[in-house]
């Protein structure tokens, strides 16, 4: 009953996307896909939570995709609260895209695919057969390529859509052979069949491995990031929102949903492998990130980080259920669930508030920004608690989810194995540090976007974004204090997804008292989110009114401190490159070879000194590059093959032939 | 008797390989179609052989269609298209004869050894018959190869399909509905490339490829 409801709201989102390519180019046609897109999502939602507390519907099949397979969908607690993640974001972005939508240029580039885009990702999660699991991700991967090449006039647009298309197919590629393996050759498709399914002892490695550069290829797992910082920032910022804060998602699914449901039992080198690319994931992503002064590709690298840290979660509780520890695993799972929907809320909410600085001002460089805390007070407010989020400071959720997983890290001790005993704490110390990385990129996010005074005219007459943003935005904002203040409803939501994957639930958390979490015992660890928040509004009233009261009333406005130049130019500012200088100057020529070129002019000499940094991705240098020629310099030599003769045409076959004949003759 | 079928099954299948050596060194244009015409003649007795001796009467329908169609219609057909379109009567083979009989017979024994190895189950008759038409498909290759005449490329693909039916007869139990494709396919390769030559002269003046080649511009 509900994955038929969940189909029929997927078919409608299909029909709103073919009503999309009629109608694009009518007056009303943005508010209606959009409304539509909305109420469907909404609707979607409502299935998922009955799926999550329901514990999953009746497997369908329809008939459908390939003969004798047929295409199986079911909603399972595990999808259950993926859809739940898919759709809260999908509504957030059509009701943000309701206000946000009318400063499209070309709004029937996006109409007709930001729907089919939706379906799309709906669809991966309700697939029960391999089949339709990648007919759908692919689905997914295009409608969003054509989303990127929205903007195609600018040609790193295109570009980006280009890397974006190839790394797409590379991925679904590996997912392919992941699947064809796990069929084996009886060629049984339904996942029911895979899991019942007995494996040879050396394919579920080569399984995880594929499913590792599938779904990481796609999630953004280091060093398979490169297009996502380029594709993401490139898209309309609704649909941003969507491919960070909710297809990186489905990558996770997809991963979760082949490693820890369908492969079996886990060995002990996997949480190696997923741990160690999540440490170097989560700290590459964030000093990327704090490099960047466009807006969104910030954002867009911040994601990268935050794959790393949900990796993290799931590769711990894949060591835990190596060994046996059911409960250990269940946490780490859960920590890492949980910030699958923290980061969905607050990277859906930075992006917004990205698309509504670029309306109001036409930048995403934050140079040229500033200021717009005056300009943009809700909007900044409502940025504001996403980085706070992002940066996982109590009371929000992000702490709550990183807070799991440290407490997972801390669970290591306990593990045989000393491989892992040494490893997790080194991912630790790489989480922490990529934790307090993030709370420095996004001081600089906020503080150079928002704060100062305006770096251009354009900043200077930047105002207020519309009524359907701003709402969207204080309703992200909203859940993540909700969900950092009542983390345990959260965790019980996830718990049947938990039960279903390791067989253990985290211990239920809504009967504790003063509605504190305990994760393992009290003894050992507890958080209560209400009680930090109702301790940081007390303190933080208390001395307000302390300074107030033995201080002065009246506001004053003194001149900003300014280096000793008494110069009035708003460019005398700390600028953002300037704030990442102290971290690129220690982590740069390990991290990026970046190397700083200073031009100084010879005494006399009126033109300007320059300071140009120099960043290279190691990543893209150390691997792409070589492929790329690689795959170019073979392209030439074989294009001597496109101007043959036809004689010749017909002596390659038939020297093919003959060669094939003597292997045969040979072999036998 | 049963010996007597197999022995001349045999040779004619033999006779069939040994026609398309025939076909390798002719020099002239005339020559070569009547060569061609005798390659089908042989392909319809030796169908029509195993049409009589293993009582398979719809064998006879491809038989009938190789002698009418291929030992006569095509040749004819051919032999009109030579004079109206002045083709030079004379072909130029590339490598020389010697060498390409000798690739010829390399293929002979190329083709035994795979076939002969590989269907070492299956019943002798077939398995003579399968060895025989792959050679006689590879030496139909090798003649289109060694060719630069459309012509002569277009009776080498034939005696290619002629190899093609020996196999398609040879092995029992093959629908009447395969086989008859198998003949007309040939029959639709002769008026499609018929088509395409006179489209060539008109284009070019000549029936040779190498115009054709010349014409993409490129470097020969």
């Amino acid at each position: 009953m509900l994955t038929v409801a969940a189909l029929v709201g997927v078919a409608v989102l299909l029909g709103v996307g073919v009503f999309g390519v009629i109608a694009s180019r009518m007056e009303e046609a943005s508010r209606l896909v959009y409304g539509c897109s909305l109420v469907v999502c909404l609707a979607l939602l409502a299935v998922a939570a009955a799926g999550l507390t329901a514990g999953g519907g009746t497997e369908i099949n329809l008939p459908l995709g390939l003969p004798l397979v047929g295409a199986h969908f079911r909603i399972d607690p595990l999808s259950a609260f993926f859809l739940a993640v898919v759709d809260l974001g999908g509504a957030a972005a059509s009701l943000y895209a309701l206000g946000y939508g009318e400063h499209e240029a070309t709004p029937w580039r996006v109409l007709p695919f930001f729907p089919a885009f939706l379906a799309g990702m709906n669809l991966t999660v309700l697939a029960a057969d391999a089949f339709s699991f990648l007919l759908a991700w692919e689905f997914m991967s295009l409608s969003s390529w054509a989303l990127v090449n929205t903007r195609h006039q600018d040609a790193e647009n295109t570009r980006a859509g280009y890397i974006y298309l190839v790394m797409a197919s590379f991925g679904t590629l590996s997912l392919l052979l992941a699947f064809g393996l796990l069929a084996g050759p009886t060629g049984g498709y339904a996942f029911q069949v895979i899991r019942e399914a007995t494996h040879p002892a050396w394919m579920p490695g080569l399984v995880l491995v594929l499913a590792l550069v599938g779904a990481g290829s796609k999630a953004g797992l280091v060093p398979l990031h490169v297009w996502l910082p380029l594709a993401h920032p490139a898209a309309p910022s609704h649909v941003s929102a969507l491919m960070s804060g909710v297809m990186t998602k489905v990558a996770v699914y997809g991963f979760i949903r082949i490693v820890f449901d369908l492969l079996g039992p886990p060995a002990w080198w996997w949480s190696i492998l997923v741990l160690v690319l999540a440490g170097v994931t989560a700290v590459m992503g964030v000093l990327y990130a704090l490099m960047q002064h466009d807006l969104k590709r910030l954002l867009a690298y911040h994601t990268v980080e935050n794959i790393g840290i949900i990796f993290i979660g799931l590769g711990l509780s894949l060591a835990f259920r190596a060994h046996g520890m059911a409960a250990a695993a269940a946490l780490a799972l859960t920590a890492g669930l949980f910030h699958v929907f923290n980061h969905s809320l607050f990277k859906s909410l930075l992006f917004f508030g990205a698309g509504a600085v670029q309306t109001a001002t036409g930048e995403r460089d934050m140079e040229h920004l500033g200021g717009l805390i005056h300009r943009m007070p809700q909007t900044a407010f409502a940025f504001l608690v996403g980085c706070v989020a992002i940066s996982a400071l109590p009371p929000l959720n992000g702490f709550v989810s990183e807070w799991l997983t440290f407490q997972a890290i801390l669970l290591s001790p306990q593990l045989p194995s000393w491989v892992l005993k040494f490893i997790v704490p080194v991912v630790g110390a790489l989480l922490a540090l990529s934790a307090s990385l993030a709370a420095a990129c996004f001081v600089k996010a906020f503080g150079v976007t928002f704060l100062g005074r305006a770096r251009t005219p354009a900043a200077e007459r930047a105002s207020e974004t519309d009524p359907w943003s701003r709402a969207t935005m204080f309703g992200f904002a909203g859940l993540c204090f909700l969900a950092g203040i009542l983390p345990g409803f959260v965790i019980d939501g996830i718990g049947p997804a938990t039960q279903q994957l390791v067989g253990e639930p985290m211990p239920v958390q809504a009967g504790t008292p003063w509605l504190s979490i305990v994760p393992v015992a009290a003894s050992r660890s507890s958080y209560n989110g209400l009680l930090v928040f109702v301790f940081i509004a007390v303190s933080a009233l208390f001395a307000a009114r302390f300074i107030h009261r033995f201080g002065s009333h009246a506001l004053r406005r003194g001149p900003p401190w300014d280096c000793g130049f008494p110069d009035p130019s708003p460019a005398t500012q700390y600028t953002a490159s300037s704030f990442a200088q102290p971290i690129r100057r220690v982590f740069g020529p390990a991290a990026f070879r970046a190397r700083e070129r200073l031009d100084m002019p010879p005494p006399g000499d009126m033109r300007p000194a320059r300071l140009s940094i120099e960043l290279t991705d190691r990543a893209w240098h150390g691997i792409y590059a070589p492929v790329t020629h690689a795959v170019e310099t073979t392209a030439l030599k074989l294009n001597r093959f496109q101007f043959l003769t036809i004689r010749q045409y017909l002596s390659v076959v038939f020297v093919a032939l003959v060669g094939l004949l003597v292997v045969v003759a040979i072999w036998q | 008797m049963q010996t007597f079928a197999f022995d001349t099954a045999h040779l004619l299948a033999g006779g069939l390989v040994l026609v398309s050596f025939t076909l390798l060194y002719q020099d002239r244009m005339y020559g070569l179609i009547n060569t061609f015409a005798l390659h089908a003649f042989v392909l319809s007795l030796s169908v029509a052989w195993q049409a009589y001796t293993r009582h398979e009467p719809h064998l006879f329908v491809p038989a009938a269609i190789a002698l009418v169609l291929k030992a006569i219609v095509i040749p004819l057909a051919l032999r009109r298209m030579v004079v109206q379109l002045g083709i030079h009567r004379s072909i130029e083979i590339i490598g020389g004869v010697g060498p390409t009989m000798l690739a010829g017979i390399g293929l002979v024994a190329l083709s035994m050894i795979v076939m002969l190895r590989a269907t070492a189950a299956a019943d002798p008759l077939a398995r003579e018959d399968l060895a025989f038409a792959l050679s006689v498909v590879l030496l139909g290759m090798l003649m289109m190869v060694t060719r630069r005449n459309a012509v002569s490329q277009v009776i080498g693909f034939m005696s290619l399909e002629n190899g093609l039916i020996l196999a398609a007869a040879g092995a029992s139990g093959m629908p009447l509905v395969v086989e008859i494709s198998v003949a007309f396919s040939v029959l639709i390769a002769f008026i499609v490339i018929g088509i395409f030559l006179f489209r060539i002269r008109e284009r070019f003046d000549s029936v040779d490829v190498h115009a054709l080649d010349q014409f993409r511009g490129e470097q020969i």
